[in-house]
């Protein structure tokens, strides 16, 4: 909900490396560095606190947007080859759905024909950010892996899972996984973008 | 506050469409050990949390009064030292799982999926063969009574029938009334099961946590050891612990550690919502250093 105390890396399974990282963390420098989205890169946004807009961009692109920091993550499905360049805050995502097992003795879908079941996205080609808005970094070389699935509550409401894998050696010593859920509302009320903060 | 406790609470709403799951051809397995990842929650799936942290709950007036009345002395009367927490543990404490399913030697169908006890909670039974739950009347067990039912290749679960018991192990409380919706999402070696509790008493809306767990071939027993009650001090006709209202000693523990208000971690349903952050704008100021349950040093340091 804040951004909480330098060397506050509870539950992360750091690496040396990263507490040295963490350690220095200097939120003013960041700021004026122009690095404030540092805590609003992939590998994080989906834990931030805030609301997501998702809509279909093309047939081929799923767009994701956050009221946290404005930002916005493209999921890429089909044959969809990430374009050259200096790697970004959201990196480049693939999309694939995971289909539902087919029962023996039936034919394997064609790729592509599945359209829908539980959505698997795979993130490279980050920039370096914060796993933590406190500094607890990951590396540019870091791979997230996110799961997205739709659950229903007794009451009729609509939950979005969304399980959150981390790699990347340089700085967890271990897949750093969580997940967190998302309550579907009816309308946008309540979508805030904000910008990106270091100190917030 | 650490980013933990902020996430609990940073249940945001999913706008605009979405896929939904289509109906899938056949059941999955699930079987095997699961070991638990603490990688959030680390203080609840950890030591234990904070004795007065109820941020992110959706607490009703009678739940928090009853939370705030806690002390965790109680655990030294016999009569509730071996007071298992309910089923909902599975998804609020530390131990990792074992499922396996029990099978119909006939005709080979599942007739039940047994999750493992730890020392603290029971075993779950959830009954797949289509048998209906007890009257509202029956008994309560430590268990509860679950069925399960599958949709594709998720397996929901849903328990009633269990007993008072707690949310956090702080005290904040569950009722006899309470209900329990498990979702096992399995993804290759990676298992998240989600949990959604109700309880008509002393929450106002559901309180919605997710757990992670990963397939390991260390394998986990399914039954704990015993729990074999003792004296452990508090001699039979004694005062009960707990604390009068007003008395709780905690109440101020985080909010002087992490300098958040105190209407913040005495919970409630606008604290499980982002919104909230803008009631705290003004009123946090970020502790220079944290200073308390900082995360383990890495190995080597």
């Amino acid at each position: 909900m804040v951004t909480p105390a330098k060397g506050d890396y509870l539950s992360v399974p750091i690496t040396v490396e990263a507490k040295k990282v963490a350690d220095s963390w200097d939120p003013a420098k960041e700021e004026a560095a122009g690095n404030q989205c540092k805590g609003y890169g992939a590998a994080a946004l989906m834990r931030l606190p805030g609301r997501l807009h998702i809509t279909w961009q093309d047939d081929q692109t799923l767009r994701v947007d956050t009221d946290a920091g404005t930002q916005t993550r493209l999921f890429h499905f089909g044959d969809w080859k990430a374009p050259a360049g200096e790697p970004t805050w959201q990196g480049d995502s693939v999309a694939q759905w995971e289909s539902p097992r087919v029962p023996r003795g039936m034919p394997p879908p064609e790729p592509g024909q599945i359209k829908s079941g539980d959505l698997k996205i795979t993130t490279t080609h980050m920039r370096a950010g914060f796993l933590r808005k406190n500094g607890v970094p990951y590396s540019a070389d870091a791979v997230l892996n996110e799961y997205y699935d739709i659950i229903h509550e007794r009451n009729g409401d609509q939950l979005l899972v969304v399980t959150t894998v981390v790699t990347g050696p340089m700085y967890l010593q271990q897949p750093f996984i969580t997940s967190s859920q998302f309550k579907k509302q009816a309308d946008a009320t309540g979508w805030a973008p904000t910008p990106c903060s270091s100190t917030w | 506050m650490t980013t933990t406790k902020l996430n609990k609470i940073a249940v945001g709403a999913l706008l605009a469409v979405f896929a939904v799951r289509i109906p899938a051809f056949a059941e999955i397995d699930l079987s095997g050990s699961w070991s638990a990842r603490a990688h959030e929650d680390a203080m609840d799936r950890g030591p234990g949390p904070y004795p007065v942290d109820y941020l992110g709950i959706p607490l009703t007036e009678a739940g928090r009064a009853k939370a705030l009345s806690y002390s965790a002395s109680i655990f030294s009367m016999m009569e509730h030292e071996c007071m298992y927490y309910p089923a909902s543990y599975l998804v609020l404490g530390p131990q990792g799982i074992k499922i396996w399913s029990d099978s119909d030697m006939i005709n080979g169908k599942t007739v039940a999926w047994n999750i493992s006890a730890s020392n603290d909670r029971a075993p779950i039974k959830i009954w797949m063969d289509g048998r209906p739950h007890p009257s509202k009347i029956a008994p309560h067990g430590v268990s509860g009574f679950t069925t399960g039912s599958w949709q594709g290749d998720v397996l929901t679960s849903y328990t009633t029938h269990m007993k008072v018991g707690y949310l956090r192990r702080n005290g904040a409380p569950t009722s006899d009334e309470a209900t329990l919706t498990l979702t096992f999402l399995r993804h290759g070696d990676l298992l998240t099961v989600a949990g959604v509790i109700e309880d008509p008493y002393y929450l106002t809306e559901p309180f919605v946590v997710t757990r992670n767990f990963v397939s390991d071939t260390v394998p986990i027993r399914p039954v704990d050891t015993p729990c074999v009650p003792g004296f452990e001090g508090h001699k039979e006709g004694g005062a009960i612990p707990h604390y009068s209202p007003g008395k709780n000693p905690f109440v101020d523990d985080i909010t002087k550690l992490y300098n958040i208000p105190v209407e913040a971690v005495l919970g409630g349903p606008e604290t499980m919502y982002p919104d909230y952050r803008k009631k705290l704008e003004g009123k946090y100021v970020r502790p220079e250093k944290c200073v308390r349950n900082c995360g383990a040093a890495p190995p080597g340091q």
